[in-house]
């Protein structure tokens, strides 16, 4: 089994990082080439960049983007938000992401996750299901459908997804620890791995997410601090996870 | 400024493996021209996409029998992921493939843990954490390197393929590369 991964996802809009980044140490915190680089060096397993405002002109930004991350990124990223057909993967790949998220238009037409993984492999395709009392919610969790999480979850599976990247809705930044019992029932009904994500506080959080999903998905908590990660890490080797050894870069 | 030709095959993601030979001051060229990989002084399969549309286009471009003529005289051929797994002589992949046939040996879907492999594996001998994402792995007797118990890296001749990422694995992995641009 891979060693379990430390995720930290960047929200992007208009080709910037919004939200909640603060570091005296980078030139410029709205950079997403700066703190992709940064988190690189600290250790970072993966990355997630969620374009958020996900519109059409929006795209051909995000395009630019992926292609800026590519050239100076030496880890895997998976890119999301906004992706709606097999067109769309096919540019963000094309441009240097290992992988791509889909969440409402794969609800929509889920035949677009076995399209893509057809097309790229089902490690290319990433399936974003954000949760909130065991329904599957759209529209950056603010609308319910009446889709059930499990089954769903089932679903993405034998349509070819790679890997499900699931956020508790109730948890996402309330810094109380992931929903353990939610990521536990997905996880036991699929044979691809799982993500965790929402509610990361401290290392002691993560460490109970990484017992029982295959990677963990942070934000906040690595966004404060940018600088904290490799600090993070070995909190949470400490507390019995075995992360990957992370060697200095040579520049 | 040496010249690594990466092979184009359709669907491969040559983005990532063009930036890491730029890191080690190697200019790239893509091309999927059979004289082109004949004489390139350095050629690199990468790995995207599907077994079947991988071998279709390298069959219909010509670039399948310039690989093997390379492998023949003994020219470097680095396959990554996908890449070394069509060297194989067949894979389980899409109901069945011919492969490339440069190393003995067959491609057979993981049957252990969660499929696809994501993530960052030790690879023994070598004692470095390399990043995998895959479904099929090889299984042949020119094993070199193995991780949790699948093949990670093939040796036949001048042919070496690796199912980890050397792109995307930091500097180990870019450590990696630069030891295999520089053998002879």
């Amino acid at each position: 089994m891979p060693l379990a991964r430390l995720i930290p996802c960047l929200d992007v809009a208009h080709g910037r990082v919004v939200k909640g980044v603060s570091f005296v140490g980078l030139r410029d915190v709205g950079d997403p080439v700066e703190l992709a680089a940064f988190y690189a060096r600290g250790g970072a397993d993966e990355l997630v960049f969620l374009d958020i405002a996900a519109t059409p002109t929006e795209a051909e930004i995000m395009v630019d983007v992926v292609t800026a991350v590519a050239d100076a990124l030496d880890i895997p990223f998976t890119v999301g938000g906004g992706v709606r057909s097999v067109q769309d993967a096919s540019r963000i790949i094309e441009a240097g992401a290992d992988r791509v998220s889909v969440n409402s238009a794969a609800l929509a037409s889920p035949g677009l996750i076995t399209q893509i993984a057809e097309r790229f492999g089902s490690q290319a395709v990433v399936v974003a299901i954000d949760s909130g009392a065991d329904l599957v919610h759209t529209h950056g969790g603010r609308v319910a459908t009446k889709v059930a999480t499990v089954p769903w979850a089932r679903e993405v599976a034998e349509r070819g997804a790679g890997e499900i990247l699931l956020t508790s809705i109730e948890r996402d930044g309330h810094r109380e620890g992931y929903d353990l019992d939610l990521t536990r029932r997905v996880r036991e009904a699929v044979a691809i791995p799982v993500i965790a994500s929402g509610g990361a506080g401290n290392a002691r959080h993560v460490a109970e997410a990484l017992a029982v999903a295959d990677a963990a998905l942070v934000a906040s908590i690595v966004h404060e601090n940018p600088a904290g990660l490799p600090g993070l890490r070995a909190e949470i080797q400490g507390l019995g996870v075995a992360l990957r050894p992370v060697r200095r870069s040579h520049d | 400024m040496s010249t690594a030709l990466v092979v184009d095959y359709g669907a491969g993601n040559t983005h990532s493996v063009r930036a890491a030979l730029a890191r080690l001051g190697w200019q790239s060229v893509v091309s999927a021209d059979p004289g082109e990989v004949a004489r390139a002084e350095r050629v690199i399969l990468p790995g995207v996409g599907s077994a079947r549309s991988a071998m279709e286009h390298l069959s219909q471009t010509g670039v399948a029998s310039a690989l093997a003529d390379r492998v023949r005289v003994e020219a470097p051929v680095l396959g990554i992921c996908l890449g070394l797994q069509l060297a194989l002589e067949s894979s389980e992949e899409d109901g069945g493939v011919d492969g490339l046939g440069l190393v003995a040996g067959t491609v057979e879907r993981l049957r252990a843990g969660r499929v696809p492999r994501l993530g960052w594996e030790v690879v023994e001998p070598w004692g470095e954490a390399y990043y995998f994402a895959h479904s099929y792995a090889a299984v042949t007797a020119f094993a070199t390197a193995h991780a949790d118990g699948a093949v990670a890296a093939v040796r036949h001749g001048s042919f070496l393929g690796v199912q980890f990422h050397p792109e995307k694995s930091g500097p180990a992995g870019l450590d990696f590369l630069a030891s295999c641009l520089s053998r002879d």
